[in-house]
């Protein structure tokens, strides 16, 4: 059937190519051909997605991207995207799929908060002649600690002590399936995390054979699908998280497509080659709270309570309730996935219209766990669009722990947001597992990339730190008398619990 | 004024200074007004008071509640809700003096209660803590300064000194003084937010700024704390009183809270040390109490300084035979007492303690506390 949807990018190549091939060579898409000929490089625009990978490896710099002008007769309502779904609905009959998180214009919060600073009555401190602790412990922590006194009058706790994790920077990697992401970013991650004294998140694909020596900075994940999940698995990590939904998709399930699942993939994730890996929506041995607090403790009986549980929920309406819940049914974490956070593959519909911003998600659940005097019952971890060092400031402030990070470590080792990772054609060797594409992923410069990211950051966060006179970031935690909105209703104010900038 | 003016959290600079006999001996107000007046120029005359512990010998086993009214229909409101709550042996107006720099006051009341209506499971204590809380958020224009048996906080907007005429403290004789000076950078001062703060035995007077007192507040808040007045002070005040009295942390450990050593300087202590610390600030990350500070603390055993961990305000301390001195400036314990033999700077973090030497007192009070409760 001719398609209707007009190209979105043309390429442009100019006069300074040399035909080294290079681009037609990269470009997964199959964008570019060369015809032999007249000795020619031509762009099929129609399959440009705008990943920049020819115009990055071009030597000469000859090929550029730019949005096709076209126009449609101007009408606000219905918008080109409007109409371009429904060409591509009637061309296909199917569900309209995307990658990575929700891009539609919803109001960012993060944006509309601004930071506070010390001036005269109490001094900012300068992070590089003084120390600055982003030290974090995540844990249950007990409500008071009782000591006793022993015969040679030494002290020591007699309070039941819970596992705690230690975090050297409160910027985790978020849950990226071996499969939705290849093995070589899988291991940069890794690596990376275990340089910075933080943790990575296998995903709900388990954990390959090679990556169980990273297990002290492994979060291994249990999803509805259970791949992957087996005793030594469960025991590989510090944490155990039990993905009850994410914020791209919440109430939806997982669908890797058999393509995907080559000899490795099925070996890590314990299923047959070449079989589609779904993921139910549910867990089916979870249909209610009862039911997850059931599966916590199975999950601390086989790692013989040493691991921290974390319960990894999407953003929905009623998000503060139901942390409240998981607190109260044994996790130790309760991780927060707000509406922008990533996918590989979510339907479309799902993604831009389910869930809320993972800023007023965690106002509401850390007000919510200490209104009921349980906060310190669980550590709050926020998830979901977080984009720089100050968002990960803010986060904490209105009362996160620690942070994940999903999207945002992606881009730093090449991900341009092109939103095509549910196609596996990947051109930089990320949301593949395509080997011929995986391999353009270096691991090294994969994790040199990352680990400069994550030291960007967490200077970035002492120097915040500083200018608030603050040397310890738990003293920021839910911090926010430190934080104003500018441009936010009263009722937006409220939720966040934050004052309007000049009051 | 009872109530802060502004909806904001209040910021001030200040003097702090303190003066115990630890042998229990009562002395004079002179000491302690003269050492505040030496450090006039870090007040501006929006606030000042002190505290005095020993000063009600007939009523020591009896909770004192000074309390400040905005007008004589508050203090009927407040009275109406104490006789419900307490028995009241005694109250009278606080005697005052006409000053001149001081125009206009509360109503200033005192009453010596014992505990009455509590539920059969509270302990006295959480009692009285709760009236406090109850009354200072719930009744409005009445505020309680103190609440503390055989003791008294004495404070409102005024130079310190001023303040020690208005109330007559040259008619009161304490083993502890504590006194604060108090620079605000509100232009309105307000009587309930002069130092010292105080909640039942534990009184404070602090210099500085928590830049962390959103978490403080926040977390004193699960444990049933409502931090109404904005004041940094109310925060170590209730902090003390959850580590202290309810928690039962020794004083050296609330310090390492209050106070945390680096996470750098725990990793490299020994084992059994180590445990302890990490665990500790693990527990109560959220009351490191961080920013500018140096306060001073009281109860009727205790008079304890110390200052924030990287000694961003000043303090100083100093003993002289069985009296001991805590001051923000040298200047005014030399003022006082030419004849100093230890003299001394506490390093960041660490607490100066001046200890009663006979605990008499505190053995009457808490047996007699004993017996009320049974």
């Amino acid at each position: 059937m001719k398609t209707y949807i007009p190209h979105k990018f043309e390429v442009n190549i100019n006069d300074k190519c040399i035909k080294c091939l290079v681009c037609v060579k990269q470009c997964s898409f199959s964008a570019l051909s060369f015809d032999e000929d007249d000795a020619t490089i031509y762009p099929d625009n129609n399959k440009c997605v705008a990943c920049h990978r020819c115009t990055t490896l071009c030597p000469t710099k000859s090929i550029n991207i730019v949005k096709n002008p076209i126009v449609y007769h101007p009408n606000e309502y219905w918008k080109a995207n409007v109409i371009e779904d429904i060409y591509k609905q009637a061309e296909t009959g199917g569900i309209l799929l995307s990658g990575t998180g929700n891009d539609k214009d919803y109001p960012v919060y993060f944006d509309r908060i601004l930071l506070d600073a010390s001036q005269v009555t109490n001094p900012s401190i300068d992070p590089l002649r003084e120390p600055m602790e982003l030290r974090t412990y995540l844990g249950k922590k007990s409500d008071r600690l009782q000591f006793k006194e022993n015969k040679k009058s030494t002290t020591t706790i007699k309070t039941k002590s819970e596992p705690q994790v230690k975090l050297e920077t409160p910027i985790m990697f978020a849950a990226m399936s071996l499969g939705a992401i290849s093995y070589n970013a899988h291991q940069a991650l890794a690596r990376t995390a275990e340089e910075h004294g933080t943790l990575y998140n296998t995903g709900e694909g388990g954990l390959h054979k090679s990556l169980y020596k990273y297990g002290k900075n492994t979060i291994v994940q249990v999803a509805s699908g259970r791949y992957g999940v087996h005793h030594e698995y469960l025991n590989a990590g510090s944490v155990v998280e039990i993905k009850i939904g994410q914020g791209a998709k919440p109430g939806i399930g997982g669908h890797l497509p058999g393509e995907k699942i080559n000899a490795e993939i099925s070996q890590t994730r314990m299923i047959p080659e070449g079989t589609d890996a779904l993921s139910p929506a549910p867990h089916h041995d979870i249909y209610s709270i009862e039911d997850l607090a059931q599966l916590v403790y199975a999950i601390k009986e086989a790692t013989f309570y040493k691991k921290l549980v974390s319960v990894k929920i999407a953003a929905v309406h009623n998000v503060a309730a139901i942390a409240s819940g998981i607190a109260r049914a044994g996790a130790d974490i309760v991780t927060i996935d707000g509406f922008r956070g990533g996918t590989g593959a979510a339907p479309t519909v799902i993604r831009d219209n389910v869930g809320i911003p993972i800023e007023m998600a965690i106002a509401a659940v850390d007000d919510r766990l200490r209104k009921e005097s349980i906060r310190n019952n669980v550590s709050l971890v926020a998830s979901g669009g977080i984009r720089n060092s100050v968002d990960v400031v803010k986060a904490i402030a209105l009362g996160a722990d620690a942070v994940y990070i999903g999207t945002s470590a992606l881009i730093s080792i090449g991900c341009t947001m092109c939103q095509k990772c549910y196609t596996g054609k990947c051109a930089w060797g990320i949301a593949t597992t395509n080997p011929q594409l995986a391999k353009r992923l270096n691991p090294e410069i994969a994790y040199k990339r990352l680990s400069n990211l994550l030291r960007a950051w967490s200077l970035e966060i002492k120097e915040i730190l500083g200018a608030m006179g603050l040397n310890a970031i738990e003293s920021l935690k839910s911090n926010r008398l430190r934080l104003r909105g500018v441009g936010l209703s009263a009722e937006e104010l409220k939720i966040l619990g934050i004052k309007q900038a000049g009051g | 004024m009872l109530k802060p003016p502004y909806a904001e959290k209040d910021i001030s600079g200040c003097a702090v200074v303190g003066i115990m006999n630890i042998s229990g001996n009562n002395f004079g107000s002179e000491k302690i007004v003269n050492a505040i007046k030496c450090m006039r120029d870090r007040s501006n005359g929006l606030g000042g008071g002190f505290a005095a512990y020993g000063i009600y010998p007939e009523h020591k086993d009896l909770y004192a509640f000074h309390m400040m009214y905005l007008d004589t229909n508050r203090r009927y409101d407040a009275e109406d809700f104490l006789k419900k709550k307490f028995n009241i042996a005694a109250s009278e107006r606080i005697p005052t003096a006409k000053v001149n720099s001081i125009s206009e006051s509360p109503v200033l009341w005192r009453y010596f209660l014992s505990v009455e209506n509590k539920p059969p499971l509270m302990s006295e204590e959480d009692f009285v803590v709760q009236t406090v809380i109850y009354i200072n958020a719930n009744i409005d224009g009445a505020f309680v300064a103190s609440s503390g048996k055989n003791m008294g906080v004495f404070k409102g907007v005024g130079y310190p000194e001023d303040i020690a005429r208005f109330y007559k403290l040259q008619d009161y004789e304490a083993y502890i003084w504590l006194s604060h000076g108090r620079f605000p950078t509100n232009t309105v001062g307000w009587w309930g937010g002069a130092h010292p703060f105080n909640i039942l035995d534990w009184s404070v007077v602090h210099n500085g700024e928590l830049s962390s007192y959103g978490t403080n507040a926040r977390y004193l808040e699960m444990y049933g704390y409502k931090c109404e007045l904005m004041t940094d002070t109310e925060v170590v005040a209730y902090t003390m009183d959850l580590l202290m009295r309810r928690h039962k942390l020794p004083l050296n450990l609330v310090a390492k809270v209050i106070a945390a050593p680096l996470w750098k300087e725990i990793d490299n202590l020994e084992p059994k040390e180590r445990r302890i610390l990490t665990r500790l600030r693990q527990t109560y990350s959220s009351l490191l109490l961080n920013g500018p500070f140096s306060f001073i603390i009281a109860n009727q055993d205790q008079m304890i300084g110390i200052t924030d961990r990287i000694r961003l305000r000043p303090l100083i301390y100093a003993s002289n035979k069985d009296m001991f001195y805590i001051s923000t400036e040298e200047a005014a314990i030399r003022t006082i007492e030419s004849d100093l033999k230890n003299i001394k700077i506490p390093r960041g973090g660490e607490p100066v303690v001046a200890q009663l030497l006979t605990s008499d007192i505190r053995h009457q009070t808490s047996s007699s506390r004993e017996g009320a409760t049974n």
